[in-house]
């Protein structure tokens, strides 16, 4: 207690902190950032660090499923990731600002093609067995349209779950579609389409509301042309 | 070996405590310099005494019977409780009352998510004052509050629960799309509430004023811009923050409050004004509070209401941090 500055009422200073997915978002991220005139030179370079400063922001880079934790901690005052990580960590508490356009992917109800185990199930059996990586993401899509599934969640290759037999189904994003095809399965229903989003800290969100607006309206203007 | 307790429940030892103790002790000498009583209610209740409150309050984690077969439940928070009494204890009592409280609630929590399923809150709650006066007390003892725990950065971040709602019912937007913006709203998911706005047959300004008025958040340049935008829910709610903020301005506390215009809490009850306490030091709230002008009214003693909670060990969660961050700066 003794150790605690005396009222400055100053605001927080210093870079605003941007935490950003490392993967299939990361190039088109510092393409974005190189738009609004952010230097990403030492983000493309070889460097191990995870941790970098650009001079109006300090980037820190993780696993896209991470932005969001590190976003409510308020360990990042900014995040970009995609929806559909957003949607399977919902219960945390973060503002989503933007929508940036880029990334996409459909998150889908896969299952076999030429097979109708899936109706048959459901009809007979009056629940599905649903193998993915994003359960809360399925859980919900099932609820919310009146449906009984058993979710099964896997790590690796959700693909291998229907033609093993593991489950009827599967929920998963697709880009393509080429690793659908060449495990034989066919899109049954598309649950949301997912793009990059920019999200902010709930603290800094009030605290430092004129930067945030004003490098998120530098990020619409350019997301948008 | 080792016997486990249950998921956010911890022990606390005694240098902790120590450093608890004294910061309870701190707000307690604020709370009862602004002449507030202290309150301690019992860890259960009867369930269906606090339901009373309605679906909005915060819902009980613990429930179980009694040997006579009653449900009960552990407080979820002290507002609720503390409005039982006043209506058994203080039922002819001339307002306004005046109660602080530092007591344990316990919550649900998710494993693995570092919540707290038991936690101390410290708050205040004054009885019977109306808006803005009874509002702009509370939040002058919260700065206190705040000062006499070392957290001279602390911002309030002050809103208005009923805003947004009135604003909605003023564009003629019907039940049922108001009430899923409300809650894309109070979820802070921003993107879905502009593809929401997009959905409803709106005009353009309309729309833009659906959209901006939720990121307005600053000073007092906040009430002219909103002015701008027009309409009289606006109007009306400017009214409202206008007259806390004047209060406030007159205390020499403005400039410690941030104001918010698309701030909503997560429980229901509130009715006007909605605080949130930030550190800069810490990212998450340290506490909150507002307006229940109808709470009372479930207990049957219907009296305008007004007052907050700190989390205490978040307070001393900051309070560390704003030392640490200190000391750096001064090596």
């Amino acid at each position: 207690m003794s150790g605690v500055a005396r009222p400055t009422r100053a605001l927080p200073q210093g870079p605003l902190r941007l935490a950003l997915s490392r993967g299939a978002l990361f190039e088109p991220t510092l393409d974005l950032l190189d738009r609004i005139e952010v230097d990403t030179r030492e983000l493309r370079g070889e460097s191990r660090s995870l941790i970098f400063e650009t001079g109006e922001l300090v980037v820190v880079t993780m696993r896209p499923s991470d932005v969001p934790t590190y976003v409510e901690a308020g360990a990042a005052d900014l995040g970009i990731t995609g929806k559909d990580v957003l949607m399977e960590q919902a219960d945390r508490v973060f503002y989503e600002l933007l929508d940036l356009g880029y990334g996409g992917c459909r998150m889908v109800l896969a299952g076999p093609a030429g097979d109708d185990r899936l109706e048959e199930h459901a009809r007979r059996l009056g629940v599905l067995r649903i193998a993915t990586k994003y359960p809360r993401i399925a859980e919900r899509f099932f609820e919310d349209t009146g449906r009984r599934a058993e979710v099964i969640e896997v790590k690796g290759s959700v693909e291998l779950a229907p033609v093993s037999g593991l489950a009827d189904a599967i929920v998963d994003l697709v880009d393509t579609g080429r690793t659908l095809r060449d495990n034989g399965l066919v899109v049954r229903e598309e649950i949301v389409h997912s793009t990059a989003r920019l999200i902010g800290n709930r603290v800094a969100h009030n605290l430092r509301a004129k930067e945030i607006d004003e490098l998120s309206a530098r990020l619409r203007a350019e997301a948008g042309a | 070996m080792t016997h486990p307790i249950p998921p956010g429940t911890r022990d606390i030892l005694p240098d902790e405590m120590r450093e608890l103790r004294a910061l309870q002790a701190r707000l307690a000498e604020v709370f009862e310099r602004f002449s507030y009583g202290e309150v301690a209610t019992p860890t259960v209740e009867y369930d269906d005494v606090l339901a009373r409150s309605g679906p909005a309050g915060a819902p009980a984690a613990h429930r179980f019977f009694d040997e006579r077969g009653e449900l009960l439940a552990m407080r979820a928070d002290s507002t609720v409780p503390i409005a039982r009494l006043v209506a058994n204890r203080f039922a002819t009592a001339e307002p306004p009352l005046r109660f602080f409280y530092n007591a344990r609630a316990f919550r649900a929590v998710r494993p693995q998510r570092g919540q707290m399923g038991e936690f101390i809150q410290a708050g205040i709650e004054l009885i019977g004052a109306d808006a803005p006066a009874g509002t702009v007390e509370v939040i002058e003892v919260l700065s206190a509050a705040l000062d006499a725990a070392g957290l001279g950065r602390a911002v309030i971040g002050l809103g208005d629960a009923a805003l947004y709602r009135q604003l909605l019912e003023e564009l003629g937007v019907d039940a049922e799309a108001r009430a899923k913006l409300l809650e894309i709203l109070a979820a802070r998911d921003l993107v879905g509430l502009e593809m929401e706005l997009d959905s409803l047959e709106l005009s353009r300004p309309e729309r833009d004023l659906l959209r901006r008025i939720p990121a307005l958040r600053g000073g007092a340049e906040v009430l002219d811009e909103a002015r701008g935008l027009g309409g009289e829910a606006v109007a009306k709610a400017l009214e409202r923050l206008a007259g806390t903020y004047e209060g406030l301005a007159e205390r020499g506390i403005a400039e410690r409050v941030a104001l918010d215009l698309g701030l909503l809490r997560d429980l229901g009850y509130y009715t006007g004004a909605i605080l949130e306490v930030y550190d800069p030091a810490l990212g998450h709230i340290l506490g909150g509070g507002g307006r229940y002008d109808e709470l009372m009214g479930c207990f049957g003693r219907p009296l305008p209401a007004v007052g907050f909670a700190l989390y205490l060990e978040r307070v001393h969660v900051a309070q560390a941090e704003e030392e640490r961050l200190a000391e750096g700066q001064r090596t």
